[in-house]
C-alpha cells in the first residue's frame, strides 16, 4: 500500500508518456478562496508539474508566459468528499456495478477498495463535475465491517493512477444498518457489537503472536487480521456508521477499550451527544440531506442544525455523499454543505467542511484541503456563490490539469 | 377552476372550522411581494380578507382596510404565492397492493394521516397545496388527493372538492420498469400497455352501458370502472409516472388514444422529446435531484430537462416526490432548475401557478390574485437562495407554519422527535417502487 505512493504513480506516467501529464496552469478569480476565512479579491493560484509554486493577488504574482490561465468569478480548492462509495457503487443501481457490500459475511476487513475501484464510473466524473476532487470512498455501510476505504483522486483512467491512499481507513457499522440482511446473524445490536469485540481481540492476540514469534513460528497470516491489525495499530482509522445516539455511544466505548482511531460516520443523533463527542476528541462526517429521516428508524432524529451545533462546539465536522440504494445514486457534498448554510453555519463553515476539515480528518493535510504552495493544484471553479444552488460549477483542476470544463 | 367549486368548498369550511367564520382583515406590509400573476413588487402590501386575498400592490398604492390588523415585515423578506407540490407521498398514504397491477378503485384518501409530521414539514416548507399519491408499482395504483393544508382532524377537512362536492384527486399511473414485475404484473413494456389498453376499453363499454341503460337495467356497479370513467370524462386528471424517453412517448399516446387529460411525471428523459411534449400540449411536472442513474430508468436524467421543456413552450412544474427528496427544502430544487438554465420566472412558476393548474386548483391557489386563497410564505429572502429561510406559511388567512414556534421549528430543523411515528414509512416501503 505505501509502494503506491504518488511518485511512483507519476513515474508510471512519465514511463507511459501519457498525455495525462500535469499541465501547467494558472486560475485567477474574482473571488479566491485559498481556504476558509481566507479569500482573496482578484487572486491567482499557479500551478507547475502539478504542485501549487504561487498564491496571491493578480496584481503582485506573476502568471509565467504561455501558462493556460483559467478565470472564473470564484475559485476554492478542490472539494473534499470524506465518505463516499462512488466508484465501487455505480450509477446503473443493477447486481453487475455495486460492489460496495460483500453480504456473505458480517466482518471481512481483509476486502480492499482498490480491487473494485472504477475511476471511469460515472458517479466518480459527476462528482469530479461537481469540484470534488478528492474523494474518500471504498466499502459502505451495512456489516459490522464491510472492508476497506481508499483515498483517490476523482480524475485517472485506471485505479492506479488515481489512488492517493490505497488503504485509508476500515469501514464499520452500528445500529439496524448492521443487522438489516438475510443472514440469521448478528441479529441484534448487542450480537454485532459481540462479533466486532471479539474479532479486535483475536487481532491483538493475533499481533502479539507476530510480534513475538520466533523464526519460523509466525502464525499462518491472515488478510483480514493483517487488515484489523493496521486499525489497532492506529496506522488507519476504524470510520463507523452510527445514528442512533446509545449506537454513537458504542462507538465510543469500542474506541475506548482498543485505542483505535474512530471517526464518526452519519451520525444523525451527534446533536444530542456534543459533551461527549468533544470529551473523546472524534471528528464527525456528516450529510445533512440524505438521511431521510425516517420516523422508526435511526436517522428519525437528524437535524440540519448538526453541522454547526457539532462545529460550534469545536469538533472537527466533515461532509460525506455516503451511500444511497435508490435514486440519487449520489450526493453530492457541495450540496450537502450549502445544506448547513440556512440552519447556522457560516459560510466559512461549509468551506471548511468540504476542505480543510476532511483534509484534517483523512491525514492529507500537507496535499490537499487549501490553496498553498507545495500543495497539490487542485482547484474548483465557479460563476458565483459556491454554495448557491443557482451557481455552476464551470471547471475543475486537479493536479494541475484541467480535468472538467463542463457546467454543472 | 376547472371541476372544483370554491363556493361549495366555502360553506364547508364554515361548517368545519370555525374560526374562519370569524372576520379577519390582515394587511402585510413592507416586504418585496412575488404575485407570480404579476412583476415583483419591493414594499408591497398585501391584504388579507376572511381567508382570502383582497388586494395586493405597493404599499403606497394599496388604501389599508380600516380596523386591519397590519403586521410590517422586514424589507429583506419576501412575499411568494404558497408553494404547490404536483406529487408527494406524506401522511403515510397508499393506494393499490400486491394483488394486480390495476387498482384504480383505492383511494388516497382511505389511507393518509393528516396529523402526520409530514404535512407538518410540508407546511415548513413553504408548501400549502398537495397532490398526495400512491406509489408507481403499478400501472394504475389508484386515486389520489389534492389536499389544502388548513388545519383539520380529517382528510375530509383538507382535501379539496370537485363540482359535485366529492373529494378531488387525480388517477395515478406509471410505466417503465417500476410496475414491471412477476405475474400477474407485467414483465415487459407491450404488455403493459396492452393491459391499459384493455382496462381502457373496458372502462369505455361500461360508461357506454351506464349512459344507454334503461331504468334498472344499469350494469353491477364496478368501482374500478367507475374511477376510471370519471379519468375518460375528463373530471379526473391522469398522473403519469414516466421517465425513459419512449415510456413518455407511449404515455402520451395512450392519452390520445382514450382522450385523457394527463400530467407527465418525473420525465427523466424529458430533454430528449421535450418538443414533442410541448406539441402535444402535455404539461410536466418535473423532479430534479442531486445524480442520474440509482435504477435503468433514470440514469439519462438530467436538470436540463426544466429548460429544454421552458424554450419548447411545454408547462412545467415541480415536485418533490417527498420522500424521495424532503418536502423541507423543496424550494432548493428551483434552484437546481436555475442552476440548470432554466429562467427565475418560469422556476417560481413551476413552484406556484403550473402545479395548481395540473391540479386544476389555478381558480384558489398558485398565484397572489385578489379573490383566491390567501395562501402564501414568508421567506428571509430570495426564494432562490439557499441562505433564505421559511419563515411563515400562511393557508387560507390562518398561519400554518411558524419559524419562531418551538414545535414548528423542531419539524424545520429535525431534532429530537421531530417526526411522528408514520411519517416517511408507508411510500418507502409499501409499495415497491417509488421514484
Amino acid at each position: 500500500m505505501k509502494a503506491m505512493t504518488k511518485t511512483l504513480t507519476v513515474l508510471v506516467l512519465l514511463a507511459a508518456a501519457c498525455p495525462a501529464l500535469a499541465q501547467d496552469i494558472a486560475v485567477r478569480a474574482g473571488k479566491l478562496h485559498t481556504a476558509p476565512g481566507e479569500m482573496i479579491e482578484d487572486g491567482v493560484v499557479v500551478i507547475e508539474d502539478g504542485r501549487i509554486t504561487a498564491v496571491g493577488p493578480a496584481d503582485s504574482t506573476a502568471i509565467p508566459d504561455g501558462m493556460l490561465v483559467l478565470e472564473s468569478a470564484v475559485a476554492t480548492p478542490g472539494l473534499i468528499d470524506a465518505r463516499s462509495t462512488v466508484g465501487l457503487s455505480g450509477y446503473l443501481n443493477q447486481p453487475h456495478d455495486q460492489d460496495q457490500l460483500e453480504r456473505s459475511a458480517a466482518i471481512q476487513p481483509e476486502l480492499r477498495a482498490i480491487d473494485a475501484y472504477n475511476p471511469l464510473e460515472k458517479l466518480v466524473s459527476w462528482q469530479r463535475e461537481h469540484g470534488v476532487t478528492t474523494l474518500h470512498t471504498g466499502h459502505g455501510p451495512g456489516e459490522v465491517i464491510s472492508g476497506q476505504m481508499l483515498i483517490a483522486k476523482s480524475s485517472g483512467d485506471t485505479v492506479d493512477e488515481a489512488v492517493v491512499r490505497p488503504y485509508s481507513a476500515l469501514a464499520a457499522t452500528l445500529g439496524e444498518g448492521a443487522t438489516r440482511h438475510e443472514r440469521p446473524s448478528p441479529g441484534n445490536r448487542s450480537k454485532a457489537v459481540a462479533m466486532l469485540r471479539g474479532k479486535l481481540i483475536a487481532a491483538r492476540e493475533y499481533r502479539e503472536k507476530m510480534e513475538s514469534a520466533e523464526d519460523g513460528k509466525a502464525p499462518p497470516r491472515d488478510l483480514a487480521m493483517d487488515a484489523l491489525v493496521d486499525v489497532l495499530s492506529g496506522e488507519v482509522p476504524l470510520i463507523i456508521e452510527a445514528h442512533r445516539h446509545n449506537d454513537i455511544m458504542t462507538a465510543l466505548r469500542l474506541a475506548d477499550e482498543f485505542g483505535f482511531r474512530l471517526i464518526l460516520a452519519g451520525a444523525s443523533d451527534a446533536h444530542l451527544l456534543v459533551d461527549e463527542i468533544t470529551a473523546a476528541d472524534v471528528p464527525v462526517i456528516i450529510h445533512p440531506t440524505m438521511a431521510r429521516a425516517r420516523a422508526g428508524g435511526d436517522t428519525q432524529h437528524m437535524a440540519f442544525t448538526t453541522a454547526a451545533e457539532l462545529m460550534d462546539a469545536g469538533i472537527t465536522v466533515a461532509m460525506q455523499s455516503g451511500f444511497e440504494g435508490y435514486v440519487p445514486k449520489t450526493r453530492v457534498v457541495l450540496f450537502e454543505a450549502a445544506m448547513t448554510l440556512p440552519y447556522g453555519a457560516s459560510f466559512d463553515q461549509a468551506l471548511e467542511m468540504v476542505t480543510t476539515a476532511p483534509a484534517r480528518i483523512l491525514g492529507l493535510s500537507d496535499e490537499v484541503g487549501s490553496l498553498e504552495v507545495g500543495k497539490d493544484g487542485d482547484v474548483a471553479l465557479f460563476d458565483g456563490d459556491p454554495f448557491e444552488y443557482t451557481t455552476n460549477v464551470v471547471g475543475t483542476v486537479i493536479d494541475g490539469r484541467r480535468v472538467s470544463e463542463v457546467r454543472r | 377552476m376547472r371541476s372544483l367549486s370554491h363556493g361549495l368548498a366555502a360553506i364547508l369550511l364554515l361548517v368545519a372550522i370555525p374560526y374562519a367564520a370569524t372576520a379577519q382583515t390582515r394587511a402585510f406590509v413592507g416586504a418585496k411581494i412575488i404575485p407570480v400573476d404579476g412583476a415583483p413588487i419591493d414594499n408591497g402590501a398585501l391584504i388579507v380578507v376572511d381567508g382570502e386575498i383582497n388586494a395586493v400592490g405597493a404599499r403606497d398604492d394599496i388604501a389599508i382596510p380600516d380596523g386591519a390588523e397590519v403586521v410590517e415585515l422586514d424589507s429583506n423578506s419576501v412575499i411568494m404565492p404558497g408553494i404547490v407540490d404536483t406529487h408527494s407521498h406524506i401522511g403515510d398514504v397508499s393506494g393499490g397492493d400486491r394483488s394486480g397491477p390495476i387498482q384504480p378503485e383505492t383511494r388516497a384518501m382511505d389511507s393518509i394521516n393528516v396529523l402526520s409530521s409530514g404535512i407538518k414539514r410540508a407546511l415548513s416548507g413553504g408548501i400549502t397545496s398537495v397532490n398526495v399519491m400512491p406509489g408507481s408499482g403499478h400501472l394504475i395504483s389508484g386515486q389520489t388527493i389534492y389536499l389544502k393544508l388548513r388545519d383539520g382532524n380529517a382528510v375530509t377537512d383538507l382535501a379539496y372538492r370537485f363540482d359535485d362536492g366529492g373529494i378531488a384527486g387525480g388517477m395515478k399511473m406509471a410505466n417503465g420498469t417500476n410496475p414491471m414485475r412477476q405475474p400477474p404484473f407485467p414483465g415487459t413494456r407491450a404488455k403493459s400497455a396492452a393491459l391499459v389498453r384493455a382496462e381502457y376499453i373496458k372502462a369505455q363499454e361500461y360508461a357506454d352501458k351506464i349512459d344507454n341503460a334503461e331504468e334498472g337495467e344499469a350494469p353491477p356497479r364496478d368501482l374500478g370502472l367507475e374511477a376510471l370513467g370519471e379519468v375518460l370524462s375528463g373530471k379526473r386528471m391522469v398522473h403519469f409516472h414516466s421517465h425513459r424517453h419512449d415510456d413518455l412517448m407511449t404515455a402520451m399516446r395512450l392519452k390520445e388514444e382514450f382522450g385523457f387529460r394527463m400530467v407527465l411525471h418525473h420525465t427523466s428523459e424529458a430533454y430528449r422529446v421535450a418538443e414533442e411534449i410541448a406539441e402535444a400540449d402535455v404539461p410536466v411536472s418535473l423532479i430534479l435531484i442531486d445524480s442520474p442513474g440509482g435504477k435503468l430508468e433514470a440514469k439519462n436524467m438530467l436538470a436540463q430537462s426544466a429548460p429544454a421543456l421552458e424554450r419548447a413552450g411545454a408547462d412545467v412544474a415541480l415536485h418533490t416526490d417527498d420522500w424521495v427528496t424532503d418536502s423541507r427544502y423543496f424550494l432548493r430544487m428551483a434552484g437546481m432548475a436555475i442552476r440548470a438554465g432554466m429562467s427565475r420566472e418560469a422556476a417560481l412558476e413551476a413552484l406556484t401557478i403550473r402545479g395548481a393548474e395540473m391540479l386544476d386548483i389555478a381558480d384558489r391557489a398558485g398565484s397572489l390574485t385578489p379573490g383566491k386563497d390567501a395562501d402564501f410564505v414568508i421567506l428571509s429572502g430570495d426564494p432562490f437562495s439557499v441562505y433564505t429561510r421559511v419563515l411563515e406559511t400562511w393557508v387560507e388567512g390562518q398561519r400554518r407554519f411558524d419559524l419562531d414556534n418551538e414545535d414548528d421549528r423542531l419539524v424545520a430543523e429535525g431534532g429530537f422527535n421531530a417526526l411522528s411515528d408514520d411519517d416517511g414509512n408507508g411510500h418507502i416501503h409499501g409499495h415497491g417502487g417509488t421514484e
